[in-house]
């Protein structure tokens, strides 16, 4: 699977793609695959404030519920309404089309201190 | 995890062809391969392959073994003949269930008992403890493998495999013979809701026969599933799954299973406490519920009625076949009944919901098996 050079990753399976001081937020390929077939996501609506770390959301297959953690702190800006109709895409296109939330950060400090590709894709390896 | 997870014989097919493995009660079983839902679909529209060797079996032989397996459980065994299957409970003296099982007649002087993975041990321990009749009961789990092939399509695919007729082994029935080339126990049973065979073989053969179904099965596009699809099949055709809609501090009458209780066969294990809960009234009942708002009633789940906790989900998911998200829950008697107004708490947050029906899926009748001596051309 490819998982975007640019993006930054966390442990629980969270993406980001900075742009100015807009995040962009969504669930991993792997992580997609480990729930299986999702059927229901839970996003925060926008003017909400996300704390890194701190679960913001859920989504859940038929299988399970798991909830989604905040990889950085700021104001939802823009929540991925098309989501509530099609949660699917979330297995389809994780890392494009099936993004969840945007965020407004301040600076990109907590960015730059996740998971690069490299370093996620071995973690992902080594837990499997 | 200190344990170490079991495995079937059919471990290293499962990881072969990437099926996700998950610790179910002990075992490190394929939860899906290509995917639930699929999985699901396949089974319902097609024909689908689950491995269920983790499941026991206990065999129990003697002259009097027809009285400890009525004594042991609540079906009436007495009737059952030679080659024909029952879905049965094992009670406590006070009327919980020890587990579910199926129970086959061998022979009038042998009983063939297929039990919960999870239960196995405890399940051999209690049917010991009930025999006073001089029965051998034997810890058989060891001898067997078993594969379930199931869906519209599965006999079709599984009569490619064997000389048997099987079109002639009715619904709860079973054969003994060859199946893809080795000795097998073919019946007629399913945790589906969809028409198939549970095929019990040889632990050693397990694989030859399961690679056998695949190729069978490959021009009406089988599929292997795990047991995720299991679950969401067999919770569409409400059928009980044992922690789930039954245990020890529930009895068969609660879990709208009267039908597998005989109170007029004689005396069994249970008896004497179903029949006093009988006499009293029941107070809880189990019912199937569909969401309105907008969630899934998950196991474990709190049930509101009014406002007020009253019960409890037993097993909540969405249901492929139906597009709906449906469950089963605990009710105070008088409330678990179709048409009532719910609340599931998800999270904290009470959900609308509304009682229903069940099963929540039945399959199509199957169309009677052709009448085959008329279409025999007569020779006068």
């Amino acid at each position: 699977m490819n998982y975007p050079e640019s993006y930054r990753y966390t442990k629980e399976h969270e993406w980001v793609s900075l742009d100015g001081d807009t995040a962009t937020v969504g669930i991993t390929f792997h992580a997609q695959k480990e729930l299986g077939d999702i059927v229901y996501v839970d996003l925060p609506k926008t003017g909400t404030d996300v704390e890194k770390g701190k679960s913001f959301g859920s989504v859940e297959s038929v299988k399970a519920v798991s909830d989604i953690y905040a990889p950085v702190s700021g104001e939802v800006v823009e929540v991925n309404e098309e989501l509530s109709n099609t949660p699917e895409k979330l297995n389809e296109d994780p890392h494009g089309a099936a993004w969840l939330i945007k965020v407004k950060v301040d600076g990109p400090g907590d960015f730059n201190n996740l998971l690069s590709v490299s370093d996620y894709q071995k973690y992902v390896g080594a837990e499997s | 995890m200190t344990t170490e997870l079991k495995r079937t014989p059919l471990y290293e097919v499962h990881r072969a062809a990437g099926a996700k493995m998950v610790d179910f009660g002990g075992w490190d079983m394929p939860v899906q391969y290509s995917g639930l839902i699929d999985e699901h679909n396949t089974v319902r529209k097609g024909v689908g392959l689950f491995d269920v060797s983790h499941m026991g079996e206990i065999q129990i032989r003697g002259p009097e073994a027809m009285k400890l397996v009525d004594f042991a459980t609540t079906n009436a065994v007495a009737k059952l003949k030679t080659g024909q299957a029952q879905y049965s409970g094992l009670l406590y003296a006070h009327g919980g269930f020890v587990d579910d099982i199926l129970v086959h007649k061998v022979a009038d002087d042998s009983f063939f008992l297929c039990v919960n993975a999870s239960n196995q041990d405890k399940d051999f321990e209690h049917i010991l403890s009930l025999n006073r009749f001089d029965c051998e009961v034997e810890f058989a789990s060891n001898k067997y493998a078993q594969l379930a092939i199931q869906g519209p399509k599965a006999l079709g695919v599984a009569q490619t495999l064997t000389e048997t007729d099987l079109s002639a082994i009715r619904y709860y029935w079973f054969r003994d013979g060859v199946f893809a080339g080795v000795p097998a126990r073919m019946a007629r049973t399913g945790y589906t809701g969809e028409d198939g065979f549970e095929v019990y073989v040889a632990p050693e053969n397990a694989a030859t026969v399961w690679n056998a179904i695949m190729d069978a099965g490959k021009s009406e596009g089988i599929k292997p599933c795990g047991l995720g699809a299991r679950n969401t099949l067999r919770l569409e055709s409400k059928m009980a799954l044992y922690g789930h809609e039954i245990g020890p501090t529930i009895s068969p009458l609660e879990a709208d299973l009267a039908w597998i209780v005989k109170l007029d066969k004689g005396d069994f294990n249970g008896r004497d406490a179903l029949v006093k809960q009988k006499e009293k009234g029941l107070t809880r009942r189990l019912v199937g519920f569909e969401m309105r708002g907008r969630g899934i009633g998950r196991d474990g789940y709190e049930v509101n009625l009014e406002g007020v906790p009253a019960g409890w989900v037993t097993s909540g998911s969405p249901a492929p076949t139906l597009g709906r998200n449906i469950g089963l829950c605990y009710l105070p008697l008088d409330r678990a009944r179709p048409g009532e107004k719910i609340e599931i708490v998800i999270r904290n947050q009470a959900v609308e919901a509304e009682t229903v029906p069940t099963p929540f899926y039945k399959r199509p009748e199957t169309p009677r098996s052709v009448d085959k001596r008329s279409e025999t051309p007569r020779s006068f």
